[in-house]
């Protein structure tokens, strides 16, 4: 059985597209992939993403018990900023990339839907083995996924719609800033913030609250409109043009946060698990990094194609398409760190093909 | 409810067929194009190359998936849609018509006639 997020009557009332992602039944898309992509780069679109996970800490020691877990110093946030982190197991590989939020009470960790029950357990797991010390903090984590929703609106048109909409002086909240606030009782929060390479912001309201927000921000869908929805197809050509990395794409448990280019997610100079392992890989320099391509032709080298150089496999796609914005096919690749650099002349191996690639600066796309 | 043309006759793998004389002309349903979003590539053969009943003439890829393209007759392939090859969104937009893929010239018409009706083609793909 399959979950549903508090928006799916909304999906279905607009035609969606449903598919199963990480145990939900989510939109993937509504009118068309490309089209879905063009409107958030023209104007806005709003992504269901309550399925993502919700974690709250709370208690005197949150903040210790963040700082061990997370690759990021926590202690130098303030309240009302967020920052993108990664949790990582010993060996330093990747465990889930996260937003970490620290309100006036509490401490709010957003991760991928699909390592919400793996992260809940590696905490315990923590625990229990006294990492540190873990088990000693005096702290509580509550999973709040599913009695809270969260959508995303993105686009370049977002910011004045959303401030016309909402209680809150959006414009002055910067990048990665976040303000808590509410209407007619309903709490909520909004972070400009997203995944898309565009502005906009997220939203995490109560689960009862979302099929009036939806309403509210894209109810009467037409053509023309400020704000449509999309499908989780747009979100990932959209973050891919954006270079933003995927759990499960780019990054994984054997993939480590240097090789990935997440050095500036990663200070080097505090203790907490994984720690050591990336300082060896820090020192040493990675042996693979993750680059940008662009292939010649509109083939797409999809996930696990082998990258070539020569007769040689150098490397190999984590995700590619055709993109819409650009009209290239693109790929992300973890390619032999001397063969990484700009303008670089590889291959795609497609199917036996080769396909000629070359390594481009990322992101592919950037917003003006 | 999923539909199809009922004067065409299909394959499981969603590619309708349309008999003109001793000609086939190929291409796949609207079902299909759904299915596979926008589509962003087709590769075709060259006119001139011969193709097997139930054998694989091309490639068909979107932005989600890549799929082989299937024909239902035996014979030599004597046109091919090269307006497919700047605009491959033909096949979402126009998928009966405008988005033909290739005209087989069939070496055993007969074939053809044992290719699904629509209403099993709808049944056999679940729709």
């Amino acid at each position: 059985m399959l979950k549903h997020t508090p928006f799916h009557d909304f999906h279905v009332a607009l035609g969606a597209r449903m598919v199963d992602f990480a145990g939900w039944e989510m939109p993937i898309v509504y009118r068309g992939i490309i089209d879905e992509h063009e409107q958030t780069r023209k104007s806005g679109s709003l992504f269901d993403v309550s399925h993502m996970g919700r974690l709250h800490f709370t208690g005197h020691d949150a903040q210790k018990f963040l700082d061990l877990v997370l690759t990021r110093n926590v202690g130098q946030q303030k309240v009302g900023q967020s920052r993108y982190s990664l949790v990582c197991n010993e060996s330093g590989g990747i465990l889930d990339d996260v937003i970490v939020s620290k309100t006036r009470h509490h401490w709010l960790v957003v991760c991928n839907a699909s390592n919400r029950d793996k992260l809940v357990r590696h905490f315990a797991d923590l625990l229990r083995a006294n990492y540190r010390g873990a088990d000693d903090l005096d702290f509580d984590m509550s999973d709040q996924t599913e009695s809270t929703a969260m959508v995303a609106i993105q686009g370049p048109k977002v910011i004045d719609r959303v401030s016309e909409l909402l209680p809150v002086d959006v414009r002055s909240l910067k990048r990665y800033g976040f303000e808590e606030d509410e209407i007619m009782m309903t709490p909520f929060t909004v972070f400009r913030s997203g995944y898309t390479g565009e502005d906009g912001v997220e939203l995490i309201l109560p689960a009862k609250a979302a099929p009036l927000a939806g309403k509210l921000l894209a109810g009467k869908d037409h053509d023309g409109a400020t704000i449509r929805p999309a499908g989780l197809g747009a979100r990932d050509t959209l973050r891919l043009e954006a270079a933003m990395p995927l759990y499960g794409h780019e990054l994984n448990e054997t993939t480590d946060p240097i090789s990935a280019g997440l050095a500036w997610a990663v200070d080097l100079t505090k203790e907490f698990l994984g720690a050591e392992k990336i300082r060896e890989v820090a020192a040493a320099g990675p042996k693979r990094e993750l680059v940008g391509l662009e292939l010649e032709g509109r083939r797409i080298a999809r996930q696990g194609t082998p990258v070539m150089k020569d007769a040689a496999v150098v490397g190999e796609v984590t995700s590619g398409t055709f993109s819409p914005t650009l009209q290239k096919s693109i790929a992300l690749a973890y390619v032999d760190s001397h063969l990484s650099g700009e303008g670089t002349q590889l291959a795609a191996d497609l199917k036996g093909t080769p396909n000629p690639a070359k390594v481009v600066k990322l992101p592919f796309y950037k917003r003006q | 409810m999923a539909d199809a043309p009922k004067d065409l006759r299909y394959l499981q793998t969603h590619e309708w067929h349309r008999l003109e004389g001793d000609t086939v002309t190929i291409g796949i349903t609207q079902i299909a194009a759904d299915e596979l979003t926008d589509i962003t590539f087709v590769d075709l053969p060259k006119v001139g190359t011969p193709v097997t009943a139930n054998g694989r003439f091309g490639e068909i890829e979107s932005v989600k998936a890549t799929s082989d393209l299937y024909s239902g007759v035996s014979g030599t392939v004597s046109a091919v849609n090269a307006d497919l090859a700047n605009e491959p969104g033909l096949v979402n937009r126009d998928p009966y018509k405008g988005g033909w893929m290739i005209k087989v010239k069939a070496s055993s018409p007969g074939e053809f006639e044992k290719l699904l009706p629509v209403d099993e083609y709808l049944k056999k793909s679940g729709h």
